[in-house]
């Protein structure tokens, strides 16, 4: 899957947690901006492990602050399942 | 700019919780006058959050035997076991705890949580795979943290999540450990043991249970939960702490496995840590036999939980999905359940409070422990102490009209 879909995908998903807030783009920082708490992140995180197929370490979800940063993520580990 | 000033956002939330004496996490009792009652703030009050399940720090014969122990052999063992050597109480207190668990081996560490943070670091290692509940508790977290192994949560007690996440994993290689916990500390649910069990099995992996919250509360004989379920063959690591059911402080880990025994050495949270004194070790011991020994203990502990449950169930609260001897109540508010909290304590009944995110479901807790040392009318005062409360906050309709007849309204 192409990095652009994987983003527009995070992106709509965000929108269903945060249905209020409109602008959301590849550099949205997850927590900081749209005020996410660390339950309702974790439950965003988990949805998308599903939506994609994936399970995200621990270690790498602390690197996560973007949008973009999320997309690469899910990207590097949907590859490496198909390979 | 101060090295504290990260902690700015963390100091606004624990002010505005209220001064020192009415902080609840800043709570300091005057006097502990029993398993089940103390004096805070000048005022008595009935111990409700304590995880003193079978009430036996008060025990006559613990106190007696740490007491001897103290005398005996002194106050500390002011080091390691691996650096000064252990005391005969160690390894005995190991034989005890194997042989109560029915396993060849058992390793004691200084706290519960040390327990958790040394096994967790030190049996999965980089390139292997840790797979956690997501409402772990937070040394397992940090057990997590501090190995090297890969990390991933599945959905808090679900098989059929956790299933998935193994299938992701079946080529990968590396050793995969399964961590689930008897009774969740926040909402005294029970995992799904005997489905995650049947998971572990079919994806050959290893499965930790936590019983720190279920040892001496649940099964036939108090093993906790995998005895319950009948599943303690496909357990092939229990870790448990003292500090609830026996009443002191410390940590074990049992397991049938050929060549535990290397941890000992490999282990850093054990080998780099004081072991626990003779009077810990002493009364621990004791609180381990009568906990064998006295069936009753659990039968009373599970009546009183049935109490407090079902009581404040039928007040219109909110409690957990199982009865066990964690009953907590959801709030929506974290000012409401703050001001809860206060009332009980003014009204005599201490029990903890639990904020988000320290909660699942971002909703704030108060959590009750049920001890079997409880008398029922000190239950029945606490739930007619949640009642009254609960209708003066607004959490529950101002006159409950639930229990008489509906009236039916005249022509």
């Amino acid at each position: 899957m192409q990095l652009s879909e994987i983003r527009e995908q995070i992106i709509s998903g965000l929108h269903q947690a945060r249905p209020d807030v409109r602008d959301i783009t590849g550099t949205t920082r997850i927590v900081q901006d749209l005020e996410l708490d660390s339950v309702a992140v974790m439950d965003f995180i988990l949805s998308i492990e599903d939506r994609f197929d994936i399970s995200i370490p621990l270690d790498r979800v602390a690197d996560i602050v973007t949008v973009d940063d999320l997309a690469r993520v899910v990207e590097g580990l949907g590859n490496a399942e198909r390979a | 700019m101060s090295i504290f000033e990260k902690f700015d956002h963390l100091r606004q939330t624990y002010d505005s919780l209220g001064d020192r004496s009415h902080n609840p996490f800043s709570v300091s009792f005057d006097r502990i006058e029993s398993a089940t009652e103390g004096v805070l703030n000048g005022r008595r009050v009935i111990l409700l959050g304590t995880n003193n399940y079978l009430g036996l720090t008060f025990d006559q014969h613990g106190i007696d035997e740490a007491v001897r122990a103290v005398q005996t052999l002194g106050t500390g063992t002011t080091g390691s076991r691996v650096a000064n050597g252990s005391y005969a109480g160690h390894g005995a207190l190991e034989r005890d705890l194997a042989t109560f668990f029915g396993r060849r081996h058992c390793m004691v560490f200084s706290t519960g949580y040390q327990a958790n943070l040394g096994m967790l670091s030190t049996i999965v290692g980089r390139g292997d795979h840790l797979i956690l509940d997501s409402d772990s508790h937070a040394s397992i977290y940090d057990g997590a943290r501090l190995g090297h192994a890969e990390v991933i949560r599945f959905r808090h007690s679900d098989p059929d999540d956790l299933y998935k996440r193994l299938r992701r994993l079946k080529d990968v290689p590396g050793s995969k450990l399964i961590v689930a916990e008897g009774i969740y500390s926040m909402l005294g649910d029970v995992a799904p043991l005997r489905e995650i069990a049947a998971v572990k099995r079919e994806m050959g992996a290893y499965l930790m249970v936590d019983e720190a919250h279920s040892m001496g509360v649940l099964g036939e004989h108090g093993r906790g939960l995998a005895e319950a379920t009948g599943v303690e063959a496909d357990v092939d690591f229990i870790v448990g702490t003292f500090s609830k059911s026996l009443g002191s402080v410390g940590g074990f880990c049992v397991s049938d496995l050929e060549g535990f025994d290397i941890l000992r050495v490999a282990c850093r949270p054990y080998m780099f840590t004081a072991s626990l004194p003779p009077s810990i070790i002493a009364s621990t011991r004791s609180a381990l036999q009568r906990l064998d020994r006295d069936k009753s203990l659990r039968t009373q502990l599970m009546a009183n939980a049935t109490q407090l449950h079902n009581g404040l169930q039928a007040l219109g609260l909110e409690v957990g999905p199982h009865v066990s001897p964690v009953v907590s109540v959801a709030l929506d508010e974290p000012e409401t359940a703050v001001r809860f909290w206060n009332a009980l304590v003014d009204g005599g009944v201490y029990l903890n409070l639990a904020l988000p995110p320290a909660t699942p479901s971002s909703r704030p807790l108060l959590r009750a422990s049920v001890s079997a040392a409880h008398q029922p009318r000190q239950i029945d005062k606490a739930i007619d102490l949640f009642g009254t409360i609960a209708r003066e906050l607004g959490v529950l309709p101002a006159v409950s009209f639930a229990a008489e007849p509906p009236r039916v309204a005249a022509a």
